[in-house]
């Protein structure tokens, strides 16, 4: 729905900028691809990669191993799975909530969650070509540390 | 030189052949994944790049600098985390706009608020988690997060360093050429 009306303001966009000047127009499509193609090996592997990871991982299993009761295991094991798994949001969610059902515990799916989004092991190939390795490591890092204290904090509060 | 680029996702096929191979509902599973994961890529990803060619194309460096550059403030901050809030699409959809924004001058801090808010303070995500998880789950998060994004992009720019930034610069630089 949202990449429907990205696609459409994109296209609208190209569209006066196509009626003010088609030499600039043409040189931003060059741009775009040449930038797209810049990254789409990477993507392509990613993408693979992660749909076979999550193919393994079976979720009754999972559900059981983040348990209410799953202490430092689990909290070890939903950043594991949130940081390297890279999951679309509106499968994210829907997943976290039937963990939930399943009796997942509440810091546990906050910490799955919040490290899915923020810290990306699969995509640090990506994001090393156009930050470098420094801040790329860097970021993660701080991102996976900020991810416990936002979990732990979700927990004492909505438990 | 172009096609060795291309020998980690082939590589990547073969693994995943073999398991399809070795167990065909598995196999069938990691591809229905992959293919979601590859839809949500082109929903917004393809558009982006576009986007940026225009952004850079039109938008004068100057007109970028004055609103998200070094002497950018308050405005500049609250600008970076509305452009990120606003965004759609996974993370790395973020990496090459910010390669663009420092390509344009946009402060390293505000970068780096930019890519926090694209990671977790989505806005069309944020309906879909208040759907799936709960209003006080979904806000309570993002309570957090505002906060945590801030402070994150300060430390960062304090620890990484001048002579790094500017490393960072020009690599992102050359990257959205």
């Amino acid at each position: 729905m949202y990449g429907i009306v990205v696609y459409f303001i994109t296209g609208l966009l190209l569209v006066f900028s196509l009626i003010a000047s088609r030499k600039k127009t043409l040189m931003a499509l060059k741009k775009a691809w040449r930038s797209f193609e810049r990254i789409l090996p990477e993507l392509i592997a990613i993408l693979l990669f992660v749909g076979l990871l999550i193919a393994l991982l079976n979720p009754e299993t999972i559900s059981q191993l983040l348990g209410e009761s799953s202490g430092v295991w689990g909290l070890l094991i939903a950043s594991a799975v949130g940081s390297i798994t890279l999951i679309p949001g509106f499968v994210a969610f829907p997943t976290a909530a039937m963990l939930l059902d399943n009796g997942a515990g509440i810091t546990q799916i906050a910490l799955f969650i919040s490290t899915l989004m923020m810290v990306g092991v699969v995509t640090f190939p990506v994001e090393k070509k156009y930050f470098g390795t420094r801040l790329t490591v860097l970021r993660n890092t701080m991102a996976f540390g900020f991810s416990f204290i936002v979990a732990e904090l979700m927990g004492m509060i909505l438990r | 030189m172009k096609a060795k680029r291309y020998v980690f996702p082939l590589a990547m096929a073969t693994v995943v052949s073999a398991v399809f191979a070795a167990d065909n509902q598995v196999g069938r599973n990691a591809l229905s994944i992959t293919g979601s994961s590859f839809l949500e890529m082109l929903s917004v990803i393809p558009p982006i790049f576009i986007l940026l060619g225009l952004l850079d194309v039109w938008i004068p460096r100057e007109k970028i600098i004055s609103h998200l550059g070094e002497e950018s403030g308050i405005k500049g901050i609250v600008l970076s985390f509305l452009l990120g809030a606003a965004a759609a699409g996974p993370l790395y959809g973020a990496f090459p706009i910010a390669a663009v924004f420092m390509k344009k001058g946009v402060k390293f801090s505000n970068v780096l608020i930019f890519i926090g808010a694209w990671s977790t303070t989505k806005i069309p995500m944020f309906m879909f988690e208040m759907g799936s998880l709960g209003v006080g789950f979904a806000v309570l998060r993002l309570a957090i997060n505002i906060p945590g994004i801030l402070l994150m992009a300060i430390v960062l720019e304090k620890t990484i360093g001048k002579e790094s930034i500017e490393a960072i610069y020009a690599q992102a630089t050359n990257m959205s050429e």
